[in-house]
C-alpha cells in the first residue's frame, strides 16, 4: 500500500497507520481475554472502543487525509473497529455463559431432601373400590341406588321371600331395631344385605331397570380377623324383557374381569337364596393371588325370584331379571392380600395411606 | 351335617373316587362341602391285630405298667412275638388289641419308634381309641370284639373303622331332604349318573283298624299325619350295635340307649324324625293339640318350660308329655327299665315347628329337619324301619297294630311350559331333556297342553303358544313349587357349567346422581387437603351425649337404639359421625401417631318422633304406594353427614422450619372446601360466631347456606376433650351433606384483561366486630370495581388501645373496559371505608 499523503501531519496520520490499528487492535483483544467476568469487560470498554479509544481517534483523522487517501483509511478504521467489537462482543458471550454456568453451580440444592411439608391425605380403599365398581357398572348403562340402612324388616325380609317363618330369616344373624314404647316389635332392622334396595328400586321405578347398588349391610359377627358385624356390599339388579342366566354370566365375567384382570373368569355352584331361583354361589379365578393362582369365593347371584317380582308390582309373566352381589371388604382384601379385615375399619392412617389411592 | 361315604355305599353305587371328585360332584349339586375327611390316611405304617400272649406286671412305678408280648403274626417280618410297654389295663392274655409297629405315624404326627421305657425295650403301642383318632374314648385300649372275624398281622383299619371318608356337608335351607342318607345318596346317583337304592322303597304293611294306641289329633293342619307302633319286651340291658354307633358318632349324635339310638338312626338314613315312648311311662290315651298358653312341659335336655298356644304338643292323661316334632318330655322318655317301646312318626307344619324351636331356642335335629320340610309318605316307612330294627337288636314283640292318622293333602301339579328353562337361562333345552330332567329328580310329568287346566302353581308363568308340561313333584320335594323351581333344577342337573356368557344390551343410562358426584368431589378435596378417610363403626354408648356435653333437649339425644347389640356397652346409632371419628383418632394417637387429621363421610340416624311399628304388609301383591309411604315413614331420617377431626399439626415441623398445628381455622377452612368442593358458590355461604356442643364455645362456628345452618366447625370443648381423653386444641367439623342445596348453574365471569389498582387500607375496629362483616361490608362499599379483597393482616397493640383491633386489606381494583383510574380507585377505596365507618365506627389506622 502506498502512502501519497505523507507529507500533512506524520504524527496524526501514524494513527492510520495499519501497524498502528493491529496494534490497536492487538491490545484490545489482550485486554478482553484478560477480563474476568462480564463487569470487568464492561469496565474496558470506553479504552477500547469508547470516544477516545485508539479506534476512534484513528477515525477522526480520516478527514485530515487528501481526499484519495480517505477511502483506504476509512475501509482500514472500520475492519479495525469490527475487530475490537468482534472480540468484545465473542469475550462477552463467553463471560457471560461461564457466568450463567458458574451460578447454576452455586445455586445447587440437594433435591433430595424430604418435603412433605403438606402430607397427602387419603381416600378409604373400600370406598375408592365401591366407586371403581359403580363407574364400571355405570359404563354398562346401570345408574346406582341407594337406600336406608335401619331398613323395613319387610324390604329386607318378607319382600325379598323370605317371610316370618322361614328359615333362612334365622340365619340371617339380624340386628333388630328395639321397639318403640308400647309396640311389640319396631318392624326395623340394620339392613342384611343391599337387596333392600332391589325392593325400593323396583317399588319406585319401572322396567327396564338396570342398577348397582354398593352399600353398608350389617350382621351379628362378632369382630375378629375375617367377620365385622359391619361391611359393604356391591349387589347388581337387571330386570327387563328377556333377561336370561347367560346375561347373568355375561355380566359376572366382565365384572371378573375388571376386578381381577384379564386372566379371570367366574364359576358357578348352585346354591339357594330365597329371593333368586335359579340361584348360585360364584367363584372367581384370580391368577394374580399372593397365594398363587386359584378360585376365590366371591358372591351370590341368580333369577331374581317371581315371587319379588310379584311382591313389588313388576309382572313376572312379562319381565324377568337377574341379581347379584358380592362383599367389598372381601373382594378388597383378596386383591391386595389383607389378611385382617379389622384394618379397613379401624381407621389407622397408616393402612389407609398405603392403600387409599386411585380415587 | 356328617356322614361317612360307607353308609351312602348302601344306597348309591359310588365307584371309587378320588376324593376331590367326590367334593366337585356335591359341589355342583349345590351342596357345600365343608371338609372330607380320608380316615384312611389318618393313621400311616402299619397298625395291625395283635393277640396278646404273655402280660408281665411291672411295679415300683407312679403307676401300674405292663409288659406284653403280643403276637402279630408276620407283621414284624420275623413272626416272633412283639415286646411293647402298655400302661391301659383293660385286657386279658388272649384279648386282640390293636397295635401300631414301629414306623407308624398317629394322628397328631405322634412318630411311634422303638424305644426304652420303664426300664423294657417297647416296639410299638397298643391303641386306644382317642390315640386313633376315633373319639374321645381313652379309659382303656380297643379290645376287638370276640366275633370279629380277625387274625394277628391283619390291617387293622378296617375292623375299627378306619377304611371310612367322612364327609362334612352344609345342606342350604330349600333341601330338607339332603339332611339324610336317603336324600343325599339320590342327589349322588344323579351327578354321578349312576344306581340308586331307596331306602324308603320297601313293602311296608298298611295301617290296622286296631290302632297301635288311642291317637286323638285335634289339629289336622299342624299335624297332617300321625303314625304309631308298640313294640314289648324289649331287653332294656341290649345295646346299641357297634356300627350304629359308629355312625351316630359320626354324625355328632351321642348315643343314649337303644330305642332313642334307633329313631336317630332312623332320622339320618330317611330324614324322618321319630321319637320312642316308654309305653309304659305314658298314662291313657293320647291327644295331639295346640298347648294351653302357659302349660309347663319339661324337655328331655331337663328344661322346665312354658308353653306358647301356638306350640303343639302330644299329651296323655297328665298333660303334655312332648312338645311335638322338637323334644320329647322327661316323664315320658326311655329309660334304663324300659321294655315296651311305643315308636311314634308324624308329620308336622314346617312353620309351626320353626316357630317352636326359636321361641324355645330348642334347635334340634328334628326341628331343623321339619323346618327345611320332611317327606310326608315316610312315617309308615320309618316306624316299620325302627320296630325292625328294634326287635333285632333288643328282642321284643313288634305288635301287629299300626296306627296311621293320615291328612296329607295330595300334591298340585305345577304347570311349566316346556320351553320356559330355555327362556329363562338361554340354553337350549328340549322339551324331552327337560322332562328327562324333571323325571329324574322324581317328578311326574304329564305331557300335553291339554293340562292347562291344571292349578298354574302358586306364581304362574305364561304359557304362550308352547307345550305346557304338568309336572307333579315327588312327596320329598316341597321345596319345588313354583315353575322357578323347576327351572332350577333343570339346569343344576344339566350343569351350570353350561349357561354361556352373554352381555345383554346396555341401556341408555344416565350415568351418577348430582347427589353421588358432589359426595365423591367432597371426599377427593378433603383427601387432597391432607384428610385420610376412615369408615367407622356406627354404634356409639349411651353415655356419649352426655361426654359431647350435648343439652337435654339436643336433637342429637333420642338415637335409634338396637334389640340385640353386639355390645351392651354401644346399644345406639350415632346421630352424628363426631363420636365414632372421635374414637378412631383415639386409636391412630394410641398407636403413636402424633399429627391425625381424618375424615368420614356417612349416614347418621335420627328416630321418628312418635313413629310406632310399620303397618303390616303382605307379599302377594306390591304394596300401594300410601301403604309403603305409610310403613316408610317410620324408617328413621339418615341423612348423609361428612365430619373431619385434627389433633397434633397440620403441617409437620422440618428441615425448612416449625410445624403448623391443626386448629379452630382448620376445621372451619375444611367446612368452607366441602361447601366450595359441592359446588356452593362462596357468597351464599356465611360463617359466624356460634355455640353449639361438643365445640369451644369461643371457638365455634356455625356454617350456613343461604341462612340455613348446614353444619359446625372450629375446636372442641376442652372439657369434652379431657373427658374423652384427646389432645388439647382438638378441632372438629361436621356438616349435613343432605341439607345442602343442588348447586346452581354458575355464570362464567368477564375477565378483564385491564391493569388493575392495588390498594391496601387499615381498618380499626372494635375487636368483638367479625372480620367476616366488615370484609361484606367493604365489598358492598367498594362497588363493582373491587375484583378482590384479602385480609392479610390482624393485630392488637397497646397503640390501638384496648378492645381494638386493625384488620388490614389488600383490595384489588380493576375495570372491565378500560385502565383504572387512580382517583377512580381511591375514590371506590374511600366509598368502602366510608361505609365501614358508618356500620362499625371503623377508622383507618394512620389517618
Amino acid at each position: 500500500m502506498s502512502y501519497r499523503n505523507d507529507p500533512y501531519d506524520p504524527k496524526q496520520v501514524a494513527l492510520l497507520d495499519p501497524a498502528a490499528l493491529a496494534e490497536a487492535v492487538a491490545d484490545a483483544e489482550q485486554a478482553f481475554a484478560a477480563a474476568a467476568d462480564p463487569d470487568a469487560l464492561t469496565a474496558l470498554r470506553p479504552a477500547h472502543l469508547g470516544d477516545r479509544s485508539p479506534v476512534s481517534l484513528a477515525r477522526r483523522e480520516i478527514g485530515a487525509l487528501p481526499p484519495a487517501a480517505k477511502s483506504d483509511a476509512g475501509k482500514r478504521v472500520n475492519e479495525a473497529r469490527r475487530a475490537v467489537e468482534a472480540a468484545y462482543t465473542a469475550r462477552q458471550e463467553v463471560l457471560e455463559r461461564e457466568q450463567a454456568a458458574r451460578v447454576l453451580v452455586e445455586e445447587r440444592v440437594d433435591v433430595t431432601l424430604p418435603y412433605d411439608r403438606r402430607p397427602r391425605g387419603a381416600r378409604h380403599p373400600l370406598a375408592v373400590l365401591m366407586e371403581q365398581i359403580s363407574d364400571l357398572f355405570v359404563g354398562m348403562g346401570y345408574e346406582v341406588a341407594e337406600g336406608p340402612e335401619v331398613e323395613l324388616e319387610w324390604s329386607n325380609f318378607d319382600a325379598l321371600n323370605i317371610g316370618a317363618d322361614h328359615p333362612a330369616r334365622g340365619l340371617m344373624d339380624t340386628f333388630h331395631i328395639a321397639a318403640p314404647p308400647g309396640a311389640d316389635g319396631s318392624g326395623l332392622v340394620l339392613r342384611t344385605h343391599t337387596s333392600t334396595v332391589q325392593v325400593r328400586t323396583m317399588l319406585s321405578r319401572r322396567p327396564p331397570i338396570h342398577v348397582i347398588v354398593p352399600g353398608r349391610v350389617y350382621r351379628t359377627d362378632e369382630v375378629d380377623a375375617t367377620h365385622s358385624p359391619v361391611f359393604h356390599q356391591a349387589e347388581g339388579l337387571v330386570v327387563d324383557k328377556g333377561i336370561t342366566m347367560a346375561h347373568l354370566r355375561g355380566t359376572l365375567d366382565h365384572f371378573a374381569r375388571a376386578m381381577f384382570g384379564e386372566g379371570a373368569k367366574t364359576r358357578w355352584r348352585p346354591h339357594y337364596f330365597p329371593f333368586t331361583e335359579p340361584s348360585a354361589e360364584f367363584d372367581v379365578w384370580f391368577p394374580e393371588h399372593r397365594d398363587g393362582p386359584q378360585w376365590v369365593e366371591w358372591g351370590g347371584c341368580g333369577m331374581v325370584n317371581p315371587r319379588v317380582l310379584r311382591a313389588c308390582g313388576i309382572d313376572p309373566e312379562v319381565y324377568s331379571g337377574f341379581a347379584f352381589g358380592m362383599g367389598i371388604e372381601r373382594t378388597l382384601m383378596v386383591r391386595h392380600g389383607v389378611s385382617d379385615i379389622r384394618d379397613l375399619f379401624e381407621g389407622d392412617v397408616r393402612f389407609t395411606r398405603a392403600l387409599g389411592t386411585g380415587a | 351335617m356328617r356322614v361317612s361315604v360307607s353308609w351312602l355305599r348302601e344306597y348309591v353305587d359310588l365307584p371309587d373316587l378320588p376324593t376331590g371328585d367326590l367334593e366337585q360332584a356335591l359341589v355342583d349339586l349345590g351342596i357345600e362341602v365343608e371338609s372330607i375327611v380320608d380316615l384312611r390316611e389318618t393313621v400311616t405304617g402299619p397298625l395291625v391285630v395283635g393277640e396278646v400272649l404273655e402280660i408281665e406286671e411291672l411295679t415300683g412305678f407312679k403307676k401300674p405298667i405292663r409288659f406284653c408280648r403280643v403276637d402279630v403274626g408276620d407283621a414284624n417280618g420275623t413272626g416272633e412275638p412283639q415286646e411293647i410297654v402298655c400302661g391301659a389295663r383293660n385286657f386279658a392274655p388272649g384279648d386282640r388289641v390293636v397295635v401300631i409297629l414301629p414306623g407308624g405315624v398317629l394322628p397328631g404326627n405322634f412318630a411311634i419308634g422303638a424305644r426304652k421305657t420303664y426300664g423294657r425295650n417297647s416296639n410299638g403301642m397298643i391303641c386306644s381309641a382317642k390315640e386313633l383318632g376315633l373319639g374321645d374314648d381313652h379309659s382303656g385300649i380297643i379290645v376287638l370284639p370276640p366275633y370279629l372275624p380277625a387274625r394277628p398281622g391283619d390291617d387293622a383299619r378296617p375292623l375299627v373303622g378306619l377304611d371310612d371318608v367322612v364327609l362334612e356337608l352344609e345342606i342350604t335351607p330349600d333341601r330338607g331332604y339332603a339332611l339324610s342318607l336317603r336324600g343325599l345318596a339320590r342327589e349322588l346317583a344323579h351327578a354321578l349318573g349312576v344306581g340308586f337304592q331307596d331306602p324308603a322303597q320297601r313293602p311296608v304293611p298298611g295301617a290296622t283298624a286296631e290302632p297301635a294306641w288311642p291317637v286323638e289329633v285335634r289339629d289336622p293342619v299342624g299335624c297332617d299325619r300321625f303314625a304309631a307302633r308298640l313294640v314289648r319286651g324289649v331287653d332294656p340291658t341290649a345295646a346299641t350295635p357297634e356300627w350304629m354307633r359308629q355312625r351316630l358318632t359320626v354324625a355328632g349324635i351321642r348315643s343314649i340307649s337303644l330305642p332313642v339310638d334307633i329313631t336317630n338312626y332312623v332320622m339320618l338314613c330317611l330324614g324322618q324324625p321319630m321319637h320312642a315312648f316308654d309305653a309304659d311311662r305314658i298314662s291313657g290315651p293320647l291327644v295331639v293339640r295346640r298347648a294351653e298358653a302357659g302349660e309347663k312341659l319339661t324337655t328331655l335336655d331337663g328344661v322346665a318350660r312354658t308353653l306358647s298356644d301356638e306350640d303343639l304338643v302330644i299329651c296323655d292323661d297328665t298333660g303334655p308329655i312332648s312338645l311335638a316334632a322338637v323334644m320329647g318330655g322327661e316323664t315320658s322318655e326311655v329309660v334304663a327299665g324300659t321294655t315296651n317301646v311305643l315308636f311314634e312318626a308324624a308329620h308336622w307344619d314346617p312353620a309351626t315347628v320353626g316357630r317352636t324351636a326359636r321361641r324355645h331356642k330348642l334347635f334340634s335335629e328334628a326341628a331343623k329337619r321339619w323346618e327345611r320340610g320332611v317327606d310326608p309318605a315316610l312315617p309308615l316307612v320309618a316306624l316299620d324301619f325302627a320296630v325292625g330294627l328294634l326287635h333285632a337288636n333288643g328282642g321284643g314283640t313288634a305288635g301287629a297294630e299300626i296306627l296311621d292318622i293320615d291328612h296329607v293333602r295330595p300334591r298340585t301339579p305345577v304347570a311349566l311350559p316346556a320351553d320356559l328353562p330355555s327362556r329363562r337361562v338361554g340354553v337350549n333345552y328340549p322339551a324331552d331333556r327337560v322332562v328327562a330332567l324333571l323325571e329324574q329328580v322324581g317328578c311326574t310329568v304329564v305331557r300335553g297342553a291339554d293340562r292347562l287346566a291344571e292349578d298354574p302353581g302358586e306364581v304362574g308363568v305364561p304359557a304362550g303358544d308352547g307345550e305346557v308340561l304338568s309336572v307333579t313333584p315327588p312327596s320329598w320335594r316341597p321345596d319345588l313349587t313354583d315353575p322357578a323351581d323347576l327351572v332350577e333344577e333343570v339346569v343344576r342337573l344339566d350343569g351350570y357349567d353350561r349357561v354361556p356368557s352373554v352381555l345383554p344390551a346396555a341401556p341408555a343410562g344416565r350415568g351418577l346422581t348430582w347427589q353421588q358426584q358432589r359426595r365423591r368431589a367432597v371426599a377427593r378435596s378433603l383427601a387432597e387437603r391432607g384428610y385420610v378417610e376412615v369408615l367407622s363403626h356406627p354404634f356409639v354408648s349411651t353415655e356419649l351425649a352426655d361426654q359431647l356435653g350435648l343439652p337435654a333437649d339436643d336433637p342429637r339425644r333420642p338415637a335409634v337404639r338396637l334389640a340385640n347389640p353386639l355390645s351392651e356397652e354401644e346399644p345406639l346409632m350415632r346421630t352424628s359421625l363426631l363420636g365414632p371419628l372421635l374414637g378412631t383418632l383415639k386409636r391412630n394417637i394410641g398407636r403413636g401417631q402424633r399429627d391425625v387429621a381424618i375424615y368420614e363421610i356417612g349416614a347418621v340416624f335420627h328416630p321418628r318422633p312418635g313413629a310406632g311399628a310399620p303397618p303390616a304388609m303382605g307379599v302377594d301383591r306390591r304394596p300401594t304406594d300410601e301403604e309403603f309411604a305409610a310403613a316408610d315413614a317410620v324408617v328413621p331420617d339418615q341423612p348423609r353427614h361428612v365430619a373431619t377431626v385434627t389433633a397434633g399439626d397440620l403441617e409437620p415441623a422440618g428441615w425448612w422450619g416449625a410445624g403448623r398445628p391443626a386448629g379452630w381455622a382448620d376445621a372451619v377452612a375444611a367446612g368452607r372446601d366441602v361447601l366450595a368442593a359441592a359446588g356452593i358458590p362462596a357468597d351464599r355461604v356465611t360463617v359466624r360466631a356460634a355455640e353449639h356442643a361438643p365445640w369451644h364455645p369461643g371457638r365455634c362456628a356455625e356454617l350456613l347456606v343461604d341462612d340455613e345452618v348446614v353444619g359446625y366447625a372450629g375446636e372442641l370443648h376442652p372439657v369434652v376433650l379431657a373427658t374423652l381423653e384427646l389432645p388439647r386444641r382438638t378441632s372438629a367439623m361436621e356438616l349435613n351433606l343432605d341439607a345442602l342445596p343442588a348447586a346452581p348453574l354458575v355464570a362464567g365471569p368477564v375477565i378483564s384483561t385491564f391493569p388493575p389498582a392495588l390498594i391496601d387500607v387499615a381498618l380499626v375496629v372494635d375487636s368483638s366486630v367479625p372480620a367476616a362483616e366488615v370484609q361484606r361490608t367493604l365489598v358492598e362499599g367498594a362497588g363493582p370495581l373491587l375484583e378482590d379483597v384479602r385480609l392479610f393482616d390482624v393485630y392488637a397493640s397497646a397503640q390501638l388501645g384496648t378492645g381494638r383491633k386493625s384488620l388490614a386489606y389488600k383490595l384489588t381494583f380493576r375495570a372491565p373496559d378500560r385502565t383504572l383510574a387512580g382517583e377512580e380507585a381511591v375514590a371506590a377505596r374511600d366509598a368502602a371505608v366510608a361505609l365501614a365507618a358508618q356500620r362499625f365506627g371503623a377508622t383507618l389506622r394512620g389517618a
